[in-house]
């Protein structure tokens, strides 16, 4: 079928003063705020960085799919590179940079973002992956999403600049990627969003029950190319019960409070079927939400 | 773009340079494109209303594969493209994605569809009920923000005005987003809790019985105070000594009521503390609220002074009731022509019953509210105040997602449609925030030539329904989504509604 159109790199200034960008499986949201020669400076710069990332991590994807460990060369594109130096940091069975893709084009966009100064706030918003820029007596509002489906939020949190969290990221098993585990989300708070990304998850695969109301298949039945190959994935989580959701709950924490010890992410925010833990130094503060727009998740605020 | 079948069921999707493979029934990594029985295919389904003659009137929606097409046998004057799922062009001030032409009745007609960006709009929401939700002008809250306020009572019914462009983007920006997404569910039928200053607790959905303070609201009065004294004054007498129907509006007091004279109704010697009105009729006899027939009362007697001695006598009865039949009580004047509360008489309850039974069903209604801005109209035409004059002419009859959209008087394209009239999930946001919504114009060819339009990116009916999109439209339309068209709106392409 040829229909003689080809997607390419999009970007739009929104009429509240983000930018949104999207090409390919990158949507980006950007919004800055401060000295408005800085922003002006920051939106040209991500503008016409965004021309190219696709391609050139699209040019190095048998490597960033390639398990960790293997003795494969570093990728040499900056984003690539990041996402196999922080997927390296995590003691995993099996991990591939893959992981840390949505979390570091955020890290990364925002670096170019922020370019020499002058942002008061600022952050880069990749698909609910989050990098966060504050300057001192800045903070960020964030509603952590536990129903990816309906766009339900389960809370809100609060980042402020004194805080050691800059990335925010969210995984499940109904997201765009693929999990192990059966968690609706978990949502990461770290130092940038490639970490919280590969942790977000690592997590939400360890969310994990032996149940008969778990379906899965194996990965490149569903994506031909997946980056985890036969691995059994999971497609649809039936009922639960109590005992189950405690099993899989307690699993994720476990990873979760290793992840802490490690000194590699602040807290997680863990959703099952209704039942949320909150693991780590960080509060929640839990307020309802009432409507749920179409068009995805809004998770900034 | 072109796609090539890798094995059985695999394609590779090469609209970005990821080139995904993508598995049969399954969408790439964007999750934008799909594979669709070996067809790629982009995840934005267009809504196509069918028209039968033998279709019950639900909507009933499909999704079509390329299999359930039949591919091209399209009868123009049953099929009617709407903007649901249609994309829209702006900001690109480009022909509007979807220029359709078809015949109706031997007459070329041309409908544009588009999904227009609404950053003015908002609903007017009606709710059944004569209890008082909050006062006039007060403040309509979701997750605390103000998203509205409570407008004018309407008889039966209580008003609230939300959204508009003062909340979506005049003020903060939680209350914008909020706001949006508060319109964004009610629109597409979802439930919204709301809350208002000094008033209710609400929860509030389309073609549902409002829930009011955690109770759902099941009738819609059968008449005000007074209405009702006249609707039951001659079943009630030979009953009953008197009858006060307790309202917030009009309180009713049968024999005082020229209702009651006419039959020669006795006087009781009843005192109602309120301001008198007419004989009969009293306003103000207590405070709004929830209670009876919408004041604040919890005990009728309340509004009751003293029996005037010399006409008053024990054992003289008194029926108190509110204007749904939903409360009700039973009295009879002690030797101190006191009311004490009896039970109420098999013969007066079958009146109460009477009164519920003549009470509508108490429903939410929820009508859109919206202005077709410059940018909308430029899709339409090169000289977007012709578009204009031609609606307001009725030469262009304006639908939403094929429901009928009235438009208001003066000038500008500002339209009302009622949301329960639209394809499921009809609406859409973007996140400045504005609503997404579809409207279609629906003129003859002539006429639309003759007021500028887009004649060269005309794409006939059974092309757009085969999945041919204009070459002004940036989205390559995947699905289609065929339903059956409401029988309770006109058809969209009726001529005699756009011409008269």
């Amino acid at each position: 079928m040829s229909v003689g159109w080809k997607e390419t790199p999009r970007s739009v200034l929104l009429k509240d003063g983000r930018l949104g960008l999207r090409h390919g499986p990158i949507d980006l949201i950007v919004a800055a705020q401060g000295d408005p020669r800085a922003v002006t400076g920051g939106y040209e710069r991500v503008r016409a960085q965004f021309e190219t990332i696709l391609g050139d991590l699209v040019g190095e994807l048998y490597l960033l799919r390639a398990p960790v460990g293997g003795g494969q060369p570093m990728p040499s594109g900056a984003i690539a590179g990041r996402m196999a130096r922080i997927a390296r940091r995590f003691p995993a069975d099996f991990v591939t940079p893959m992981a840390a893709v949505a979390g570091c084009v955020a890290d990364h966009m925002l670096g170019v973002l922020i370019g020499d100064g002058g942002l008061e706030r600022a952050y880069v918003n990749n698909g609910g992956d989050i990098a966060l820029h504050l300057a001192p007596g800045a903070s960020y509002k964030a509603a952590i999403c536990t129903d990816p489906t309906a766009g339900g939020h389960g809370g809100t949190i609060e980042v402020d600049w004194g805080d050691p969290v800059r990335g925010i990221a969210t995984s499940g098993w109904r997201g765009r990627s693929h999990s192990l585990g059966v968690a609706d989300a978990v949502s990461v708070l770290a130092r940038d969003a490639g970490t919280a990304d590969v942790a977000a998850t690592l997590i939400a695969n360890a969310v994990d029950v032996n149940s008969s109301a778990v379906v899965r298949q194996p990965a490149n039945r569903l994506q031909p190319d997946s980056d985890l190959g036969d691995r059994p994935v999971t497609v649809q989580v039936g009922h639960l019960s109590a005992a189950e959701i405690d099993e899989a709950l307690d699993n994720g924490e476990r990873r979760v409070t290793g992840f802490v010890q490690a000194g590699l992410i602040e807290a997680a925010f863990l959703t099952l079927q209704g039942r949320t833990r909150v693991v780590g130094e960080r509060p929640a503060l839990l307020s309802p939400h009432a409507a749920i727009p179409r068009h995805g998740v809004d998770r900034h605020a | 773009m072109t796609t090539r079948a890798i094995k059985s069921g695999k394609i590779r999707c090469d609209a970005c340079p990821v080139m995904c493979y993508i598995a049969e029934g399954r969408a790439g990594a964007c999750d934008r494109y799909a594979n669709e029985a070996g067809q790629l295919v982009r995840l934005d389904p267009l809504t196509i209303l069918q028209r039968h003659s033998e279709s019950g009137g639900e909507l009933v929606p499909f999704l079509d594969g390329a299999d359930d097409w039949d591919g091209g046998i399209v009868a123009d004057g049953d099929t009617f493209i709407t903007a649901v799922g249609a994309g829209t062009t702006y900001p690109d001030y480009k022909p509007a994605p979807f220029i359709v032409a078809s015949q109706v009745d031997d007459a070329d007609m041309i409908t544009v569809v588009s999904e227009g960006i609404f950053s003015y709009c908002g609903v007017k929401v009606k709710i059944d009920t004569d209890r008082h939700l909050g006062p006039e002008r007060a403040p309509v809250r979701v997750d605390g923000e103000p998203v509205g306020h409570v407008t004018t009572g309407e008889y039966g019914s209580q008003m609230l005005s939300l959204g508009g462009v003062n909340h979506l983007t005049g003020g903060g920006k939680k209350e914008g987003r909020v706001t949006c997404a508060t319109l964004l569910a009610l629109c597409n039928g979802g439930a919204v809790e709301m809350a208002i200053d000094d008033g209710s607790h609400l929860i509030v959905q389309a073609g549902r019985p409002p829930m009011v303070n955690g109770e759902v609201e099941e009738r819609m009065r059968a008449g005000c105070g007074s209405a009702v004294v006249g609707m039951f004054a001659s079943q009630w007498k030979g009953l009953v000594d008197e009858v006060v129907v307790v309202d917030d509006h009009i309180t009713g007091v049968m024999s005082e009521h020229q209702a009651g004279k006419v039959i020669g109704w006795p006087a009781s010697g009843i005192r109602i503390k309120g301001r008198r009105s007419t004989p009969g009729r009293y306003f103000n006899v207590a405070e709004p609220g929830t209670g009876w027939g919408g004041t604040d009362l919890a005990d009728p007697l309340t509004i009751v002074g003293d029996f005037k001695t010399g006409v008053a006598e024990p054992g003289r009865s008194l029926l108190m009731v509110s204007t749904t039949g939903e409360h009700s009580a039973y009295y009879e004047l002690d030797d101190a022509l006191r009311p004490v509360e009896k039970r109420m008489p098999d013969a007066l309850v079958k009146t109460i019953e009477r009164i519920a039974e003549n009470c509508e069903p108490a429903l939410c209604s929820v009508v859109f509210m919206g202005g077709a801005g410059g940018s909308l109209r430029a899709g339409v035409t090169e000289n977007p105040v012709r578009l204009t004059r031609s609606v307001r002419d009725a030469l262009t009859k304006v639908t939403c997602g094929g429901a009928p959209a009235y438009v208001w008087p003066g000038g500008g394209i500002t339209i009302m449609a009622d949301v329960a009239r639209m394809p499921e999930n009809a609406f859409g946001y973007v996140p400045t925030p504005a609503l997404v919504a579809p409207i279609e114009f629906t003129m003859r060819r002539d006429d639309y030539q003759a007021l500028g339009g887009h004649m060269d990116h005309v794409t006939t009916l059974a092309d757009a329904a085969r999945g041919v999109t204009g070459r002004q439209n940036d989205h390559v339309l995947a699905g289609r989504r065929r339903v059956a068209a409401d029988p309770q709106n006109p058809w969209p392409t009726n001529r005699e509604r756009a011409r008269s």
